[in-house]
């Protein structure tokens, strides 16, 4: 029953991207940005899903099973206040950028912005080296579910070979729109059928207030399990978001400036709308299932599903996990892509593009991406799924980098140089020294490495930036009103 | 609308990064509504942040570009 859900659910997904095709005009902007044509529910559909992870639903109940109520307001409500931020004072100014200069991706706008090629190039190995173990915990972590849901049945080869032959189909035929539709299809499924399995588990279990007089109280407070400085900082983790590639090209899609104001109000409800559940039933799993030891944790939800209420309520949640990934995954394998395409091939190439060449080379690269991708995961261990949380700090602490493109004329090339080598520096120590470690925190106190990254570049770029030449006035004029 | 309101706004967003450390509720477990009070709290920080996500939107008026 689980297997004929997900396949009814893999179909609609193929059948909504087909249609979406109908629109497409064979142009490079309409393939990478949609046209610059998305209305403000599906750009704040495509927004939420694309960060929206397996985590948010399976990752989310595992720590909540551990740590508690405090998972919400360290992963959850930090986000649904900084999240809307990064929109609101980072987005709609790139998205005001890419319309009036024509950029379709991120590098684009930083090369021009300091006049540096080389930047451009440093910060394109960045964010793919960045980006890759974050798109190989979407296809290991599928196919692992699926393997688990379905008790084996289904091996995890064949999950995540699934998964990227789904995501290649709608992704390359219709681009953008494609990915943007599909997105606004997974994310209303996987906000919903969380909502469902919340209910049908804790009716189960003979209602939510009888189920969690059986939790243990320690759960139930933060003290216990969240240190203070954690909570304090990891407000710095969700800053990745406003250097994301895949979230720079969704702010590029929308119709005008207005389009964002609903991502930017309701973002913070559609957080708490998918983690209240995945949360609670976390915490509930102490009852149905105690004893749980480290990433055991993860499969939860699996555990207390196949206890309640398997077939059909595990199809659900598979569809729902699909959803979640996928729509992860589509947008990153587009946006780097995108980069090849535009950064590399389109930059250094002597003749430009036809609008159909453009079209084809970024559908070839999309199929690369995730043709590699896929290889990749059938030789990874289960320990990038430890690397894919430190992509998160990686991005997080390059973010004073659009902030100072964007706010701080007097910031130089030189200042983001020294800025991008401060973040790679101090990645590499801190991963190298801890990714073995669940739950690092610098010094053991409970602050977040991404809170250092992000305190340390911005120093870098700031001091950097005075004492080198200020970039050009005319290149100052294309960039800020006067 | 007036520079003073925005200004306004910008000082209760600052105000709600600060609230998200909701220390006063760290060691109590008991449950309002049948949920956690930290939890609660943190739910209503949600719903805040919307509001106060509306009233930014509101105040910054330069919606119109196309």
């Amino acid at each position: 029953m689980s297997l004929a859900i997900i396949s009814i659910y893999l179909l609609m997904v193929l059948v909504l991207g087909a249609l979406s095709h109908k629109l497409f005009r064979n142009t490079g902007e309409d393939y990478f940005v949609a046209s610059r044509t998305i209305n403000w529910f599906i750009l704040l559909m495509t927004l939420f899903g694309t960060n929206m992870t397996a985590f948010s639903i399976l990752g989310a109940s595992g720590e909540a099973y551990h740590r508690g109520i405090g998972v919400f307001a360290l992963m959850a409500s930090s986000s649904a206040i900084v999240v809307p931020c990064v929109f609101l004072f980072i987005g709609t100014r790139l998205w005001r950028l890419g319309k009036r200069f024509g950029y379709v991706t991120q590098v684009q706008y930083f090369r021009d912005r300091w006049e540096s090629d080389g930047l451009g190039l440093l910060l394109f190995i960045v964010f793919v080296l960045l980006l890759i173990p974050y798109l190989l915990i979407g296809v290991m972590g599928g196919g692992g579910t699926l393997a688990t849901l379905t008790d084996g049945q289904i091996p995890q080869w064949m999950g995540g070979l699934l998964i990227c032959a789904v995501v290649l189909c709608y992704v390359t035929y219709s681009g953008m729109r494609g990915t943007a539709w599909v997105n606004t299809f997974q994310t209303l499924v996987f906000m919903t059928l969380g909502g469902i399995t919340f209910f049908v588990i804790t009716d189960r279990m003979g209602g939510f207030s009888n189920a969690i007089s059986k939790v243990d109280t320690g759960l139930l407070m933060q003290a216990e399990h969240i240190k203070p400085l954690e909570l304090l900082t990891y407000l710095c983790v969700p800053l990745c978001v406003g250097m994301f590639p895949h979230i720079f090209s969704h702010f590029l899609t929308a119709r005008d400036v207005g389009t964002f104001r609903y991502a930017i109000i309701l973002y913070p409800l559609c957080i708490a709308v998918v983690w209240i559940p995945s949360v609670l039933l976390g915490i509930l799993g102490n009852v149905d299932v105690p004893g749980l030891q480290g990433a055991q944790a993860n499969n939860v939800l699996i555990q207390m599903i196949h206890i309640h209420a398997p077939g059909v309520l595990a199809g659900f949640l598979g569809a729902g996990v699909f959803a979640a990934i996928m729509s992860s995954l589509d947008s990153q394998s587009l946006a780097i892509g995108s980069m090849f395409t535009h950064d590399i091939v389109g930059h250094y190439r002597r003749e430009a593009f036809s609008e159909r060449q453009r079209v084809w080379v970024g559908r070839l690269f999309v199929s690369g991406v995730l043709c590699v991708t896929y290889l990749i995961s059938l030789i990874a261990t289960p320990s990038i799924f430890r690397l894919a949380v430190w992509s998160f700090t990686g991005f997080a602490g390059l973010f004073p980098i659009v902030v100072a493109a964007l706010f701080w004329q007097r910031s130089t090339k030189h200042g983001v140089f020294a800025a991008i080598i401060s973040v790679i520096l101090l990645w590499l120590y801190f991963f190298f020294q801890n990714w073995q470690t669940p739950g690092y925190s610098v010094g053991g106190i409970g602050i977040m490495p991404a809170a250092i990254l992000v305190a340390v570049s911005s120093v870098a770029l700031i001091i950097v930036s005075l004492f080198t030449q200020p970039p050009k006035l005319q290149t100052l004029e294309k960039f800020f009103d006067k | 609308m007036k520079r003073p309101i925005r200004w306004l706004l910008y000082c209760l967003l600052v105000l709600l990064f600060l609230l998200h450390n909701d220390f006063w509720l760290w060691q109590t477990p008991r449950l309002v509504l049948g949920i956690p009070i930290g939890l609660l709290y943190h739910i209503g920080y949600c719903v805040v942040a919307t509001l106060l996500m509306a009233a930014l939107v509101k105040a910054r008026g330069d919606w119109g570009e196309r």
